[in-house]
């Protein structure tokens, strides 16, 4: 009996201790591990909002899927990894977010623009516009003896038609080249353009004519939209914010740590070890969930582990209590556990349904902390009730006798 | 059903390894265990003042001051910046005003890090501005800038959620908590609640600290937490009345349970404000104001789960006569 208790406690031990060595780097890996929100790694957060036209047609869903299909194509343009695009249709929005990106400015800029294409003559009047583009590249063009920066346009044959028609009945007038309501380029025409080519000059950079080839190219978006909401933080920021947190996390869990052994002793280390295997239940579950972590996540983190704190305190201020009542410590323990799990089920369940009502109401950076203190209660009640029962079991089955004062039960025997 | 089940096998549990004899603790027992015994039920009325003056100046506070709500409810845009060099209060006005703007100035971290919180900036403003602020407060790297832009409408939707998911919260334990005990006693855990939150949005309204979206979460957390100290102290009542005989004083009883439990309700707060103190030392800007409510909040949980809930049902039962169930001695 003795020596069984102890060979379990020792592999015990040794599972949870080989479970911690092997989940550090799975889960700490920038690559595969569990991915950082944009406030952690840097980052923008994006609600565009489709703003319905001056003539009051209703945006329909279509319109949200074409817009969504565009703006997927001008951030792939962007080069942006795993971007995170959703459609609101009852809110009509679209979510964006975009994550470890250079220059944010620039690509909520792009991602908003409608980018309509317009040819137009000394009037104001539209002759065509850019949906018989076929494409759009950026390059350099030498020809006048220095670099200027241009976008190649090509035309569908359909749009080249027309483009050689306007051309040929304009010629030697101005054809003025609008995006949305910004002329780009005013040019006479010297020639007709029957081949469907062209190119629109004037940008300063080559970053700035492709930037405007992806806009051409991903082409108008159906509705207009604005920014509803915006939240950025740049990389060292996040980097910041990440390397606090952590820090705030490490002295809690030391000082929850003296504390629980200061009080409780010889149980206050097996709450103690028991923390380490909630901590690493709560963690892969959130990894395996695909929960992304995130500031408020963090926060929720450590609020659980307070909760699971709290569970060991209630059992052993029971035990403690059983211990007084002149129990043998075996009695105890077991009595304590039976009598403790009502309230731990209650309290907990309680509990529970504030969390909830944060995850079905909150916005999304709530539901992330919603999230974490969800996963921590569940996984506190069974490593409260389940796991600490059994390793407190087997340490009162090493030595029944052992003293009293050992839980935190002054005078005892 | 489930539940039920549970209960049985509890209560089986309790037979098995508790002989009667020895199940429970006596009144004087509880009482010479703790050195700053005082009656916590008899007293009550000294709570219930003291409450109703803290709510009063509570609510005084957020009639006539309100709240200080933040972008994350008003719409605006809010800048977090991180300077090269320490900047003035001064230079960053000076960088508003020169380019036609209102704003909120905060410095921290030795005046090198600001946070301005504006009306909502249009893209060609916040160019304007930021580009101001270099030439005026100083340079800062945009690796080193958030930004908030929240429109109007996004935060009128936030504080209707938040109202929503605290009224679903609160009838989910309502129905809970009635269910599990009496409906007095549910009453009894929501008045505390209120309280507590009461407590919190009056803090934050004296003080005019700033309430972002972390504080929703913050208030619902202290929901969860107070509940929880309050059901545990519930939970020993409805165990103790069980035992209650002919000759004993439920207010008593309600007494010694909440004194069976001010260990661990005591060190249960004190365990989470070690990890809340850690989030307020070292958490930025924005997760601090989230621990300093989450702090207020649970100070007061404890406050009203050991001072107020259960003396609320004391009074309650006093009042409506409400059922309690004794043994004949």
């Amino acid at each position: 009996m003795k020596r069984g208790n102890i060979i379990k406690l020792v592999i015990t031990v040794l599972v949870v201790a080989a479970a911690v060595f092997f989940s550090i780097q799975p889960l700490t890996d920038p690559e595969q591990g569990i991915p950082l929100g944009l406030d952690l790694r840097g980052g923008v957060h994006l609600v565009l909002q489709a703003e319905p036209g001056d003539d009051g047609t209703p945006i329909t869903d279509e319109d949200m899927a074409n817009a969504r299909a565009i703006i997927e194509q001008r951030v792939n343009g962007l080069g942006v990894a795993e971007p995170y695009i959703q459609v609101d249709n009852a809110r009509k929005r679209i979510i964006v977010e975009l994550a470890g990106i250079e220059d944010p400015d620039q690509a909520v800029n792009i991602l908003k623009t409608t980018a309509k294409l317009t040819f137009r003559d000394a009037a104001g009047n539209i002759l065509l516009d850019g949906t018989q583009l076929k494409n759009a590249k950026a390059g350099v063009d030498t020809s006048m003896g220095r670099n200027d920066y241009v976008v190649h346009i090509s035309f569908t044959p359909e749009g080249s038609k027309e483009f050689a028609r306007i051309t040929t009945e304009m010629l030697g007038q101005q054809l003025g080249i609008y995006l949305d309501e910004n002329m780009i380029q005013n040019p006479t025409i010297k020639d007709p353009i029957v081949d469907g080519e062209g190119q629109i000059q004037g940008y300063s950079s080559l970053e700035e004519a492709a930037q405007y080839a992806v806009l051409l190219r991903s082409g108008a978006l159906p509705v207009s939209m604005s920014i509803a909401e915006k939240r950025q933080v740049g990389a060292q920021l996040g980097f910041d914010s990440l390397n606090k947190s952590l820090d705030a996390c490490v002295y809690a869990v030391v000082l929850i740590f003296l504390f629980m052994i200061i009080f409780y002793r010889l149980p206050g280390i097996v709450a103690n070890f028991s923390l380490i295997v909630f901590a690493l239940i709560v963690i892969w579950g959130l990894y395996a969930i695909g929960t992304v972590l995130t500031l408020p996540g963090i926060a929720g983190l450590v609020l659980a582990v307070g909760m699971a704190v709290d569970l060991n305190i209630i059992v052993y201020e029971r035990i403690k209590e059983e211990i007084k009542l002149g129990k043998s410590l075996r009695a105890a323990v077991d009595a304590g556990f039976s009598r403790a799990f009502l309230t731990l089920f209650d309290s907990n369940i309680t509990t529970l349904f504030a969390a909830l009502a944060l995850f079905l109401l909150g916005s999304s950076s709530i539901k992330g902390f919603a999230i974490t203190l969800i996963i921590g209660i569940l996984a506190s009640l069974f490593t409260g009730i389940t796991f600490t029962r059994w390793i407190m079991r087997w340490i009162v089955g090493v030595n029944p006798r052992m003293s009293k004062s050992l839980f935190g039960v002054k005078g005892g025997i | 059903m489930a539940d039920k089940y549970k209960d049985n096998k509890v209560d089986k549990n309790i037979k098995e390894n508790v002989t009667p004899a020895a199940t429970a603790a006596s009144y004087e027992q509880v009482i010479s265990e703790h050195k700053f015994y005082f009656h916590t039920v008899k007293r009550r009325y000294i709570w219930f003042a003291l409450s109703l003056l803290m709510l009063a100046v509570c609510i005084i506070s957020l009639s006539y001051q309100g709240l200080n709500l933040g972008i994350d409810f008003t719409g605006g845009t809010m800048f977090n910046i991180k300077f090269e060099q320490p900047t003035t209060q001064a230079a960053v006005s000076e960088a508003l005003d020169s380019v036609g703007l209102t704003g909120q100035v905060q410095l921290s971290q030795n005046d090198t890090e600001a946070i301005i919180r504006t009306s909502p900036l249009e893209p060609d403003q916040r160019d304007a501005f930021l580009d101001a602020l270099q030439e005026k407060a100083g340079t800062f790297d945009y690796e080193n800038l958030g930004e908030d832009l929240v429109g109007p409408a996004i935060g009128a939707e936030l504080r209707s959620n938040a109202f929503k998911a605290m009224v679903v919260a609160a009838i989910l334990i309502l129905a809970y908590v009635s269910l599990r005990f009496r409906f007095i006693y549910a009453v009894g855990a929501i008045l505390a609640l209120v309280h507590d939150i009461v407590i919190t949005l009056g803090a934050f309204s004296i003080f005019q600290w700033q309430i972002e979206a972390a504080f929703i979460a913050a208030i619902l957390t202290v929901f969860g937490y107070s509940i929880n100290n309050t059901v545990v102290i519930y939970d020993r009542i409805r165990e103790n009345e069980k035992r209650l005989k002919k000759k004993d004083s439920f207010e008593d009883m309600v007494d010694k349970s909440v004194w069976q439990n001010m260990g661990r309700s005591v060190k249960t707060t004190l365990t989470v404000l070690i990890a809340l103190f850690a989030i307020f030392i070292l958490g930025g800007a924005s997760t601090k104001m989230f621990a300093l409510a989450m702090i207020i909040g649970l100070i007061s949980g404890l406050y009203t789960s050991v001072l107020i809930a259960s003396q609320l049902v004391v009074e309650f039962t006093k009042i409506f006569g409400g059922r309690i169930r004794r043994k004949s001695a």
